[in-house]
């Protein structure tokens, strides 16, 4: 069950990809991506990764991708201006580099996996403490210096986006 | 089931980084006070300085000691002490050069200062991280700061132009990075670097091709912030199109953070497997240094000379990262110390000679200043030979330890590269200060508005470079000092 | 049973074809959205690599990643948008005042 699960969304999330590149209207380039990101939160569902997924789906497919379609709309972008869009002298070379790249990690994805160190979280230790708790737990206590410098990174965000975009100051 | 404790750590260790932010903040408050006409806002440089200067006497307060705190994730060594050190003068000399620039373009906003406050937090994070977590989010920091810097200008295209290309490459070099993180975590288990060389260790070095290519894409992603070769194609045009002070500052700030991280990540993480990276390191130094150098013949526009030669002078770090002995490391330390003086200098000098809608960056523009501004002419002179490495000044102290400890690790062809590459430097660097005293000036300089500000930026980086290069047992034996607790 | 290399592979694909995208548009935004699809292939890596070796970090990078891309999307679009308001286009090959 799980794998078919697994290989009906992957390809899903691998064809919404592809179309993502190709697709000449940004527009529905967004919404491609949006699918996509919703196929992986479905396989962080599958890795019982629940939080991250409803993270996925709430900040990533729901705030980001919001935020980029309503960035194409303002600019009403049209298709017309995607005419100029993909050079033919550079795409050959652009996916002769990304099937090299594909390749080199394929060969390598093969070398034995799983080598690293295994922690103590286990599947079951998981599912006793539950996911968010476990998650949360962490993050305020030996990962709290990062976390609270997320709070400055944001901070710069939200003033750069004001001074950037906002028309008068 | 789960002992929640809030584990102790020391806050002293991260006090800088709080009065950073902190200033940041007050700095914002006042600006909205100024838009008031409540206070003067000539004074927001003046509180960004007394907040570099609180955190440069903390910083200076605690050295000496080695603490790991916030689960070793956060270190502070003399390592990250120096390099602290740096980032704040970098950080404090900018300000010095850029309050009469922003006032004259119009940018005058307290955002500026702030956000150069808040990129030092993520250098400071950077030089500190002893994981990889904390050195991702503050190398995101540095570098989203620096993006909104880059576009500060924001009705002039230019500016704007420079910082999408910035942001782009930025991003994507991010994803490289961040690609090399998750291969390095899931072949080793670990985001801490303590914990991943002691697994290396264990397995007798670097036996999963998957490793391998995980600290590569690390190159990649840690190589684009340093500007080397071939990640490079970014610095020209994000140099020219950003504000003057801002290229100043970036030219310098991320590049040290950059090349703090690396040491750390290559010598302590991967130490125990140098060899597989020093072939990599050292094929991109000579790429970059000779790159840089090469492209820099032909310039005419003296902020794109200058990108060209950041990236020559990052080719000549990287040879410190190659030789991966304490000498190297050391070198580096001081190599980035005089760097900062000697570009911010020259970067001064540009922005005093500049006007409103009049950058003056040809380097024709240059002729006759010999004769009509000697005092400016004179430090020019000397910012370009400490650049081309010429003794006594700090440039070429510099670039002797970085090319003793090729030596000394056996990388003799390295070094000789680097000084063919150093003697080529000399021809771009000394042909400005041909034009200088040779030339008839081709155009008037109008008399120059010089704040006490840029008079004491200038001052301090004459100093500094001669100082340096003079007398440098000194900052030498600081600086070699502080890689004693590093591993 | 699904193992961890099908995992690393779909993501080595979504990783390629984002790496692909940003090399053949010519559009910023679009160009954005696939350095987009770059971080999403990361972090299913990240959380592939945490499940199968019992830990919890590669799952709290994720969660930083995203709020790194959360920040990164508002400069970057506020940038955008700074652009459009100068020259009305986002296409890159229009930027074109300094030489590359």
């Amino acid at each position: 069950m799980e794998v078919y699960l697994f290989y009906i969304v992957a390809t899903i999330a691998v064809c919404t990809g592809v179309y993502l590149i190709f697709e000449k209207n940004p527009v529905f380039s967004a919404l491609y991506l949006i699918q996509t990101m919703v196929c992986i939160a479905v396989l962080y569902i599958l890795l019982e990764a629940q939080f991250i997924a409803a993270v996925q789906m709430i900040v990533y497919a729901g705030a980001i991708m919001v935020l980029f379609l309503f960035v194409i709309m303002l600019l009403n972008l049209n298709i017309g201006q995607e005419k100029k869009d993909a050079l033919p002298y550079q795409k050959i070379p652009a996916i002769l580099i990304g099937i090299a790249l594909f390749a080199v990690l394929c060969i390598v994805l093969k070398s034995k996996l799983l080598q690293g160190k295994q922690g103590e979280y286990t599947t079951a230790y998981i599912n006793n403490v539950g996911n968010t708790k476990l998650l949360g737990n962490l993050l305020f206590t030996d990962y709290l210096l990062p976390f609270e410098i997320t709070s400055v990174l944001l901070f710069v965000a939200a003033i750069g986006a004001i001074m950037l975009a906002k028309r008068k100051i | 089931m789960i002992n929640a404790s809030i584990m102790t750590f020391n806050i002293l260790n991260i006090l800088p980084i709080l009065v950073l932010a902190g200033f940041g903040m007050i700095v914002l408050v006042t600006d909205v006070l100024s838009s008031r006409k409540w206070v003067n806002r000539n004074i927001l440089a003046y509180i960004s300085l007394i907040g570099i200067i609180i955190a440069a006497v903390l910083t200076r307060s605690s050295t000496g000691t080695t603490l790991f705190s916030f689960n070793e994730s956060f270190v502070t060594d003399n390592y990250s002490l120096f390099f602290n050190f740096i980032f704040l003068l970098c950080a404090g000399l900018t300000i010095l050069i850029s309050h009469n620039y922003i006032k004259r373009e119009d940018i005058n906003y307290g955002e500026y200062y702030a956000l150069i406050l808040f990129s030092t937090i993520g250098m400071m994070l950077m030089a500190s991280g002893a994981d990889l977590l904390n050195i991702y989010i503050g190398l995101e920091v540095m570098s989203i700061s620096i993006y909104i810097l880059t576009g500060f200008k924001r009705s002039k295209l230019i500016s704007n132009e420079a910082s999408l290309k910035y942001f782009l490459l930025g991003a994507f070099a991010t994803g490289f990075l961040l690609y090399g993180i998750s291969l390095t975590y899931g072949t080793t288990g670990a985001i801490n670097l303590k914990q991943i060389a002691s697994f290396i260790a264990e397995k007798g070095g670097m036996s999963d091709p998957l490793m391998v290519i995980g600290m590569g894409l690390l190159i990649v992603g840690l190589g684009f912030k340093v500007a080397s070769v071939p990640f490079h194609a970014w610095v020209p045009d994000v140099y020219e199109g950003a504000p003057t002070p801002v290229t100043a500052f970036m030219s310098v700030g991320p590049k040290a953070a950059g090349f703090a991280a690396f040491l750390r990540i290559f010598l302590t993480a991967f130490g125990s497997s140098h060899l597989e990276w020093q072939k990599i390191i050292y094929i991109l130094a000579i790429l970059t240094m000779t790159l840089g150098n090469v492209s820099a013949l032909s310039q005419t526009n003296i902020k794109r000379m200058l990108a060209y030669s950041s990236i020559a002078h990052a080719g000549y770090l990287l040879i410190a990262l190659v030789s991966a002995n304490d000498m190297g490391v050391s070198a580096t330390l001081f190599y980035v110390l005089a760097y900062i003086f000697m570009n911010i200098g020259a970067f001064a000098i540009i922005i005093v000679l500049s006007r409103k809608g009049d950058e003056c960056i040809q380097i024709n523009d240059y002729a006759g200043l010999g004769f009509k501004h000697p005092l400016l002419a004179i430090a020019m002179t000397l910012f370009m030979l400490s650049m081309a490495g010429v003794p006594p000044m700090a440039g070429f102290v510099g670039k002797f330890y970085i090319f003793s400890a090729a030596i000394k690790s056996g990388y003799i062809g390295l070094a000789i590269i680097a000084v063919i590459n150093s003697v080529i430097s000399v021809y771009y660097y000394l042909r400005i200060t041909v034009i200088m005293y040779m030339k008839e000036p081709a155009r008037e300089f109008v008399p120059l508005t010089i704040s006490p500000l840029m008079v004491a930026a200038i001052v301090i980086s004459v100093v500094g470079t001669l100082q340096l290069g003079i007398f440098p047992s000194k900052v030498m034996e600081i600086a070699q000092r502080s890689i004693l607790m590093m591993r | 049973m699904i193992t961890i290399t099908h995992y690393l592979v779909l993501s080595a694909i979504l990783f390629t074809l984002g790496v692909i995208g940003v090399l053949i548009r010519r559009n910023a935004i679009v160009i954005f959205m696939c350095v987009e699809l770059m971080l999403n292939a990361v972090n299913l890596s990240f959380v592939a690599f945490a499940h199968y070796l019992n830990s919890m970090q590669g799952q709290l990078f994720v969660f930083f990643t995203m709020t790194v891309a959360a920040a990164e999307a508002a400069v970057g679009l506020a940038i955008i948008v700074a652009l459009f308001r100068n020259k009305e286009t986002v296409n890159i090959d229009d930027m074109n005042i300094m030489k590359w």
